[in-house]
């Protein structure tokens, strides 16, 4: 097991690599920063030419590309284009904000997908099956951002009527909260429910699916040839092999899951990875994006890593390869 | 034995008759030979669920298509005395009014065909692309195949939205082909893996080899032999990537960062009802149920087809 | 004259489909004794995996419906017995073992712990190293060579010959009284074949278990087995000691099988397949289901209106054929027609 992680460690680095080229190369192309910052008005000539020199933007590509791999690696990404400002605290504060809502909810949706699908493919052809298939469907027919608005508008209309507050619908935390911790959580409902569905629906069709492929297997066959009680044969054979194909999905959607992210943290004002990447979009802060998709790159890389030694760890038969 | 000199293609055109058969004797049934399409259309046939959506999907397009004759109001018409106007059978407004008069139901149809285009442009273009990136992986395999797949994940490492709103920001979108196209550049990768992995299993089946030792080229092989039985995942994909392309579309115009007017746009318009979600909660809602609904009936018909060409039966 | 130790008795189980109900075992009776091997052989969709499988309730109900039968293991009547009690059957009285060993495998367990599996699930005293224990001489008594290295293995490190030895190891471990073995090597190579075979051979002989042997290869049959029942289209139509099968049998699908097989002895002229096919087992022929392949029946009402039943013909030999006396007209027949000796020849 070791040396298949050490193995899989090592084909990262290349990746990585691969990744940090796309994004810069990537953004090279499809943006200028020189004619760019030329058109901002009200720069003066001596600003320009110290972000030119700052960021070598006359140099030629590869010694550009050179100095901000050192600027990632030395000097924490470095600082934005404009006004010199340091990207790493903010992007770090954001990523922090992020992972709060994002661990959360991915664990609510796979546990909740890994039950419903187990119990669905149990019961097959039951209501319950039906009427979570069918709730399954809508999960993944529903774009984000409308399911979103749609939360909004509920609990807003909910404490217009009533006037209780049961949940906020924007920001991370209100001032002079009674209870911090209490206030936390309300500001977290709506929009880990909003990343939460999505998933749900998603994981638990491919839970359901590998149950019954699973429960249909020969070596089930052989469990309740054996005598085993029907409580075994599900949870221990069964289950064991069912997994595998959903937290691999799981693992490998992280991409998936941040990009719903960006929605539901700008529709809830949440201050995270998503916000903060739509807020230097708008403003159009090359550096900040790619430190932004750098940071985003390792941690779909290290997701990735993830699902494949859970993969390994789950199936014996990877391990070998 | 006879010496007739077989054709390649009608030795493995029995091979196909005999597997199609041989499903048949083993469901126990008699020698009623369906052929695999046939079976498969009648599977899907059966399947209420996605039959059902199929005519719902088909209204729904033809309406949108024909938005020009269809629509009781022009997109972008505002007509002040009416504003405001929750969803009534005067003056046709189903949908409702915006603040400014202008019809929502001529709006979402408009929006519709909008979202339809660009869906299709995304299917067409990233399946085809997929097809080819997969096909030649699959097929050849070994170092072109490790080479592409390498491409692949690199594609898949990058958040998809992230990379489309940079793209979409500084190509300057806007325009609904650009959009699509841009939408098409990040879709093709799971119809790549998908066919490369059908490829890869179908090179190994014996009528290939036979095909092969009767002195078949390549490319007949591919699209003689192998490409047809691709065709079902083939399929089922594509509808997936419709479906993801029109939620993925409208997500993009409700940032701003996509489709943008003039074009209509389903996003756009939700997100212009953004504002008066809890007053006039029509604007926001009847685009978002359009979108719904679209994608349900997508995903329900790529179920049915999914059910259809599943060869395995339902009793062992 | 012994008591059979299993005994199943008009057995008859359905299946709704949405083209019908097939009709996959109608009315099937068979027994076997302490000690003997009883083959059943037939092609697929006989009927013959779906009986032993009802009998042990492994078949899923729905689709699946047992209609009628008895199925009798030491003269109590099994079917519909609650599941707990059926729990306790299985494998510990009746053990079966599947076809492919690899897929009738967990693979993320370790072999041995799936054996072992068996003996902690019938035995709540035992203790897991004792289990352990066990296994490991379970393996080495069929054969997998440094047994405790090959406990903690999984399934893909053992070779196709290997796993179904330890599928056989798992059958056995119990002691059961009866095992049935469904197309036990058919997924393997000619050359393992023999040794699986020899393995369940000795098993067998140390417990003193009786063997069913379910295959569709006649050379199989011919090394394990001491009497056969030949199945068809669900039902059984021939059944007796395997040398009057084999030198004279009385069904016409029985002498078809035998006429099909490939001879090394002889000069064989062409292959002799039986013409047609397997009945639909939705919507079964009239009368006698192998009517419209068989030549004897070509002009006789009968064969179309009647359907026959399985009588004891000639001592124990049991055949479900209206002319059952002709046969062996028709075995010299085709014999001399085709140049194929006169019976199972090659087979010994």
């Amino acid at each position: 097991m070791g040396t298949f992680i050490a193995r899989r460690l090592l084909y990262s680095i290349p990746v990585l690599i691969a990744a940090s080229m796309l994004v810069f190369f990537g953004m090279s192309l499809v943006t200028d920063p020189l004619s760019q910052l030329r058109l901002i008005p009200n720069l003066s000539q001596e600003t320009l030419q110290n972000i030119i020199d700052r960021k070598h933007l006359e140099d030629p590509i590869i010694v550009q590309y050179a100095f901000w791999v050192k600027d990632m690696f030395f000097n924490q990404f470095g600082t934005t284009a404009v006004g010199d400002n340091p990207i790493w605290p903010d992007l770090q504060r954001a990523i922090g904000n992020t992972l709060q809502l994002v661990l959360i909810s991915e664990l609510i949706a796979v546990s909740l997908a890994v039950l419903l699908g187990v119990l669905s493919a149990k019961r097959q052809y039951s209501f319950f099956d039906y009427a979570t298939t069918t709730v399954s469907f809508f999960g993944f027919s529903v774009p984000i951002f409308w399911f979103a608005l749609v939360l909004q508008a509920l609990a807003t209309a909910f404490f217009l009527k009533t006037g209780i507050r049961l949940v906020y619908t924007f920001g991370q935390s209100s001032p002079d909260a009674a209870n911090p911790f209490i206030d936390r959580v309300q500001h977290m409902i709506l929009p880990i429910i909003t990343l939460a569905y999505v998933n749900v629906a998603t994981y638990s069709r491919y839970q359901r699916a590998s149950m019954l492929e699973v429960l249909h297997s020969d070596y089930v066959r052989t469990a309740r040839a054996k005598g085993l009680n029907e409580r075994t044969v599900t949870m221990k054979h069964a289950l064991r092999n069912a997994l595998i194909p959903v937290v691999t999905v799981a693992a490998l959607n992280f991409g998936a899951v941040l990009g719903g992210a960006v929605i539901t943290e700008t529709i809830f004002a949440w201050p995270g990875m998503g916000k903060f990447f739509i807020d230097s979009l708008v403003r159009g802060e090359i550096y900040t994006l790619m430190a932004w998709l750098m940071v985003t790159s390792v941690a779909v890389i290290a997701m990735n890593l993830m699902a494949d030694i859970i993969y390994g760890w789950l199936d014996p038969r990877i391990r070998y390869d | 034995m006879t010496d007739q000199q077989v054709h390649p293609d009608e030795a493995l055109e029995t091979e196909a008759t005999r597997a199609a058969l041989e499903s048949v004797h083993l469901e126990g049934l008699e020698v009623k030979s369906y052929t695999q399409w046939q079976l498969a259309r009648k599977k899907f046939f059966q399947h209420r669920l996605a039959m059902t959506s199929l005519v719902v999907l088909t209204i729904i397009i033809l309406a949108a298509l024909f938005a020009d004759y269809i629509a009781p109001y022009p997109f972008d018409a505002p007509n002040v005395p009416d504003r405001s106007l929750p969803p009534t059978l005067e003056g046709f407004h189903i949908f409702g009014t915006d603040k400014i008069g202008r019809d929502y139901f001529s709006r979402t149809l408009f929006g519709t065909r909008t979202s339809i285009y660009v869906a299709f442009i995304v299917a067409s273009v990233s399946t085809i692309i997929g097809i080819i990136v997969g096909g030649v992986a699959g097929y050849y395999g070994g170092k072109v195949d490790n080479a592409l797949m390498r491409i692949t994940d690199l594609f898949l490492t990058l958040p998809f939205l992230a990379i489309l709103l940079v793209l979409s920001s500084f190509l300057g979108a806007g325009n609904p082909v650009r959009v699509a196209f841009i939408l098409a550049f990040l879709f093709w990768t799971s119809l790549a893996r998908i066919v490369r992995g059908e490829f890869l299993g179908l090179r190994e089946k014996e009528f290939v080899e036979a095909a092969e030792v009767l002195g078949a080229s390549d490319r007949r092989i591919i699209f003689r032999h192998i490409l047809p039985n691709t065709v079902g995942p083939i399929i089922v994909n594509a509808t997936l990537i419709v479906a993801t392309a029109i939620l993925v579309e409208a997500a993009l115009s409700f940032l701003g960062f996509g489709i943008q007017p003039p074009f209509p746009a389903l996003g756009k318009l939700i997100a212009d009802g953004q504002d008066a979600l809890t007053t006039q909660w029509w604007l926001a809602v009847f685009p978002g149920l359009t979108i719904v609904t679209i994608a349900l009936c997508i995903n329900f018909i790529g179920d049915g087809l999914r059910d259809a060409l599943d060869p395995k039966q339902r009793i062992k | 004259m012994t008591e059979p130790v299993l005994a199943i008795r008009d057995l008859v189980v359905e299946f709704d489909t949405p083209d019908g109900v097939v009709h996959a075992v109608d009315g099937v009776s068979y027994e076997v004794y302490p000690g003997e091997t009883l083959g059943v052989v037939g092609e697929s969709g006989s009927g013959k995996s779906v009986t032993v499988m009802s009998a042990l309730g492994l078949i899923q109900t729905p689709p699946g419906r047992i209609v009628r039968g008895e199925v009798i293991y030491k003269g109590r009547d099994i079917i519909g017995l609650p599941i707990d009690e059926m729990r306790e059957i299985r494998n510990k009285e009746i053990a079966m073992i599947f076809q492919d060993p690899m897929t009738s495998l967990n693979p993320v367990f370790t072999v041995g712990d799936q054996i072992a599996e068996a003996l902690l699930a019938h035995n709540e005293k035992m203790s897991d190293d004792r289990a352990r224990d066990e296994t490991i001489g379970l393996l080495e008594m069929v054969g997998v060579p440094n047994p405790d290295r090959r406990y903690d293995q999984y399934p893909h490190e053992y070779s196709g010959g290997m796993r179904q030895r330890a599928m056989i190891a798992m059958a056995m471990a119990n002691k059961p009284s009866v095992l049935i073995a469904d197309e036990p090597t058919t997924a393997l190579d000619v050359t393992i074949q023999a040794q699986v075979l020899e393995v369940m051979k000795l098993a067998a002989e140390e417990t003193g278990a009786a063997t069913i042997m379910i295959t569709h290869d006649l050379g199989v049959i011919a090394e394990m087995a001491d009497r056969i029942a030949v199945m068809y289209g669900g039902k059984v139509v021939e059944m007796g000691a395997v040398d009057e099968i084999y030198h004279t049998p009385r069904h016409p699908y029985t002498l078809g099988l035998m006429m099909s097989l490939p001879r090394i002895t002889g000069e064989i002229k062409r292959l002799l397949p039986i013409p047609g096919n397997p009945p639909s087992l939705i919507s079964r022929p009239p009368g006698c289901s192998f009517h419209p392949r068989c030549r004897m029946s070509e002009g006789r009402e009968l064969c179309r209106t009647s359907v026959p039943t399985l009588a004891d013909v000639d001592h124990g030999h049991l055949s479900a054929c209206h002319f059952w006396d002709e046969v062996a007209e028709e075995l010299a027949r085709e014999a001399e027609a085709t140049g194929i000796q006169a019976h199972g020849g090659a087979l010994g």
